[in-house]
């Protein structure tokens, strides 16, 4: 069609920020999450009555959500460029017994627990940045990158811990992180912390514009300039610190520094993060999106461990959620795309 | 400004058309979305004929080979084999009325074997279990009736050379009984010892009495092996059935470039003396692709780069951008030398790419327009790493508003601009930046004719406010026109430089045709 042909409307505001946002685009799909959740939640009531309604079986819901929680919200970010980051959950178990490690063996007694807070986000980022060398630099495709990290992390926490559990036993670790404010766990706290500033980096910083450019045409933001190496190394940094946090918490929460903690979470986080409306192959990414799916999956949880189900139950709805919300943002897609 | 002068003068004829034609095209039309790709077509082919298919690009021979492999539905027209009218509904069914065409980008698979690939989508089977002794045999066969018995049927298709993988899709297209074989520019990819191979296997075919509809932009080539030939020209036939010998290079070139539409492009203000080189590059090479490509660019002057598909225009462009990292050479900017191989490096000295698959390199589809345009300012815009949405929604507003875009407004996702609107926003966002080179390629691929001259009056004004602008155009004509001076690039070589003014379209056809021998 020729460009002449195209008569600009009457009303043309070019630069007036478009205030239809809450009834169009990212707005609407949280809009289906909302109902989503709300719709589990009236389930939970109907089928757990007063036990799920119940504002500590809330709070549990959230606690327990908070630690994947975190982990997505990194996630989010490595999933708008366009890559994936198989190794989180390994990265959390290597983060909780190196920083037990350092508690327990190292500096035994007299250790301020900032320290053990300050080694698990350091040896978290280390792993992410190593994973993001390799793909940027090293050009490895970013799931064989981050297979190789969930292999190795796991590995090198066996060897740490020898096998064995650290207990924690630091004054004041366990007060802090197990304690609430305002009622609420601390725990569900740095979620919420974590998930502002998620929210704020995507959307208000140039690090979000870019891992959105990345995400939606690589060449195009290289060309434009970009670098998009150094960002690429960042992204999955950014990912491993989120994996050294969700490593804290998981101490304050257990106080059980294993190797085996947050196995099989890499898989709760991108089935979250997906549910939430991220594209897997890059260019859009929601924090608010990641958020409900995060609550919907541990709320989902909550409904069958309190109906004492089985957690086999609980699995293939899991796999059925997925699948549903992934068919319904595609002919959401599609849709949009079409017009 | 379209000046559309459609005058039906006669078609050069040659032979008359015999009786027994193996496939006939008559009147073939192809209307796509907003574009006629198609105006009229006919093609005769004989049994056992070298047909050559001549036309510059943008002619139709590509969509004309799509409606005969069944890729494309034809508009209107009809097919014949054999004077009987067929329908190509489906590639499938091209092949199984003996046609096959040999794609530039050989489609066979690498990690088959040759007998795998020659049988593909038609396997020899019994009972659901592949019969693979008698594919093996039967692929030897067909390879030693091409001349390639040297070729293993047992081969992984991924270690052969193009010219293998070449034999291996004419195997492919024999083992479906082919009568007409369409290759497209199949030297293309070839060195000049594997084209006398493909000539002799060509010459066997023909002498089987397959019929190959052969397309080259190498009149050499043509010369060589070819028998008949048919001219496209805007998407119609302007030359049919044109005896090879009988034909004079002058005249095939004046069937090609014969205009029908004409443009019109910003008059020539003249670049004063005084005016200081802005880009200076020396001596760029990459690898084979090019060598010793020396310019030097003035502000306010348009350096156009001219040449075929493949001859490096592109990878030119792209080297001086530092999106490729030269092999040798320096690129300048105000004297200043550019780090080699560093897009940021380029941008930060203020040179600017519109790439030439638009959508592909330069767009982020999905987004709004506004931030298409800041992609590469948006940083700048920003205050300590903070965004501000604000302003650079005013900028590219100003560039919209400055540059006529439509619709204007900078919301709306920039998927749903068409095609000259696009480009104009790929403008915009080197506006926005304040460049001192633009580098563009192919500026109006994929826009319409409407929308041609308001870029090429953009281009020129932008020009004229100063800046040093290189453009590469696969139509010759829109380099002509717009450029105050010409470089023709030919097989990685600037084989030619000198005012726009002082060559026209057959010289430069002849500088990149002829001095193309293989």
């Amino acid at each position: 069609m020729s460009g002449t042909t195209a008569a600009p409307p009457a009303d043309a505001p070019s630069d007036a920020p478009r205030r239809s946002g809450w009834l169009s685009g990212p707005a609407v799909r949280n809009l289906g999450l909302v109902i989503a959740l709300a719709l589990i939640c009236v389930a939970g009531v109907i089928t757990g009555g007063e036990r799920f309604a119940d504002i500590d079986n809330v709070l549990t819901i959230l606690r327990l959500a908070s630690v994947t929680g975190v982990l997505a919200i990194g996630m989010t970010f490595v999933i708008t460029s366009g890559g994936i980051d198989l190794s989180v959950g390994s990265v959390l178990g290597l983060t909780t017994v190196w920083a037990t490690t350092v508690a327990t063996q190292t500096m035994a007694e007299d250790i301020h627990w900032v320290l053990m807070v300050f080694t698990a986000l350091v040896v978290g980022t280390a792993a992410g940045l190593v994973n993001g060398a390799l793909i940027a630099y090293g050009r490895v495709v970013p799931f064989i990158a981050t297979l190789a990290m969930l292999a190795a992390a796991r590995g090198l926490a066996e060897m740490i811990s020898d096998r064995q559990t650290q207990q924690v036993d630091v004054a004041g670790f366990t007060d802090f992180f197990r304690a609430d404010w305002i009622g609420v766990p601390v725990l569900v706290w740095i979620f919420a912390l974590v998930s502002v500033a998620g929210w704020v980096l995507l959307n208000r910083t140039t690090f979000g514009r870019r891992t959105v450019a990345i995400g939606g045409n690589e060449e195009a933001s290289r060309l434009a300039g970009i670098k998009v190496k150094r960002h690429t190394l960042y992204l999955y940094g950014l990912a491993g610190l989120a994996a050294g946090i969700g490593g804290v918490m998981m101490l304050g929460r257990t106080t059980a520094g294993t190797s085996t903690n947050g196995v099989l979470y890499e898989l709760d986080v991108i089935a979250a993060v997906v549910v939430g409306g991220t594209l897997l192959v890059g260019g859009r990414g929601t924090i608010v999106g990641t958020v409900l799916g995060v609550l919907i999956f541990n709320t989902l949880n909550n409904i069958f461990v309190i109906n004492n189900m089985s957690t086999s139950a609980q699995n293939v709805a899991k796999g059925l959620i997925i699948v549903v919300a992934v068919l319904i943002q595609q002919r959401f897609a599609n849709r949009s795309r079409s017009t | 400004m379209v000046d559309v002068d459609r005058d039906d003068a006669e078609t050069p004829e040659g032979t008359g058309a015999p009786a027994n034609l193996l496939l006939r095209m008559e009147g073939i039309v192809k209307h796509f979305p907003g574009a006629k790709a198609l105006d009229g077509v006919d093609l005769d082919v004989l049994p056992g004929e070298v047909h050559c298919l001549l036309g510059q690009n943008g002619a139709g021979k590509s969509t004309l080979i799509k409606v005969l492999s069944g890729a494309h539905q034809p508009t209107s027209g009809r097919i014949l084999l054999d004077d009987a009218e067929i329908a190509i509904p489906h590639p499938v069914a091209a092949l199984n009325h003996g046609i096959a065409t040999i794609y530039q980008e050989l489609d066979v698979v690498d990690g088959l074997t040759v007998a795998e690939n020659i049988y593909l989508g038609h396997e020899l089977d019994r009972g659901g279990f592949t019969q693979r002794r008698a594919a093996t045999r039967r692929a030897r066969d067909l390879l030693r009736r091409l001349g390639h018995p040297e070729i293993s049927p047992h081969t992984e298709v991924g270690q052969l050379s193009a010219a293998g993988k070449q034999i291996v899709s004419m195997a492919r297209a024999l083992s479906h009984d082919a009568r007409v074989i369409v290759m497209d520019e199949p030297s293309a990819v070839l060195d000049s010892g594997e084209v006398e191979n493909l000539f002799r296997v060509v010459e066997g075919l023909t002498a089987q009495g397959v019929a190959v509809v052969y397309i080259s932009h190498r009149l050499e080539e043509i010369r060589r092996i070819g028998d008949r030939i048919t001219v496209l020209k805007d998407g119609r036939t302007v030359g049919r059935n044109l005896a090879v010998a009988a034909t004079p290079t002058k005249e095939l070139i004046k069937l090609m470039t014969g205009r029908t539409v004409e443009f019109a492009f910003p008059e020539r203000p003249g670049v004063p003396d005084d005016a200081p080189v802005v880009l200076e590059v020396s001596d760029l090479a990459l690898g084979s692709t090019f060598s010793d490509v020396s310019l030097e660019v003035r502000a306010g002057e348009i350096v156009g780069l001219a040449g075929l598909v493949g001859s490096g225009r592109s990878e030119i462009l792209e080297t001086i951008y530092g999106a490729r990292r030269a092999t040798s050479g320096h690129v300048r900017v105000g004297g200043r030398a550019l780090r080699p191989g560093s897009v940021p490096a380029a941008v930060a000295a203020n040179i600017g790419l519109a790439p030439e698959e638009r959508k592909s390199q330069g767009l982020l589809l999905d987004e709004p327009v506004f931030k298409n345009i800041t992609l590469s300012t948006f940083a700048r815009t920003a205050k300590g790493g903070w965004l501000d949405e604000r302003a650079e929604r005013r900028a590219a507003s100003e560039q919209a508003v400055a540059l006529d875009l439509r619709p204007p407004q900078v919301g709306r996702a920039i998927r749903t601009l068409s095609g000259g609107n696009q480009q104009k926003a790929l403008l915009a966002r080197w506006l926005v930046h304040g460049c001192e080179v633009l580098l563009l390629d192919e500026p109006t691929r994929g826009v319409d004719v409407g929308a041609r001259s308001e870029i090429y009056a953009l281009v020129r004004s932008l020009a004229d406010a100063g800046t040093a602008v290189v453009v590469v155009s696969s139509e010759i004509p829109e380099v002509l026109g717009l450029a105050d001076q010409v470089l023709v690039v030919s097989e990685g070589q600037v084989v030619h430089r000198g005012p726009a003014q002082d060559i026209d379209e057959h010289a430069v056809l002849d500088l990149v045709m002829e001095g193309s021998a293989a």
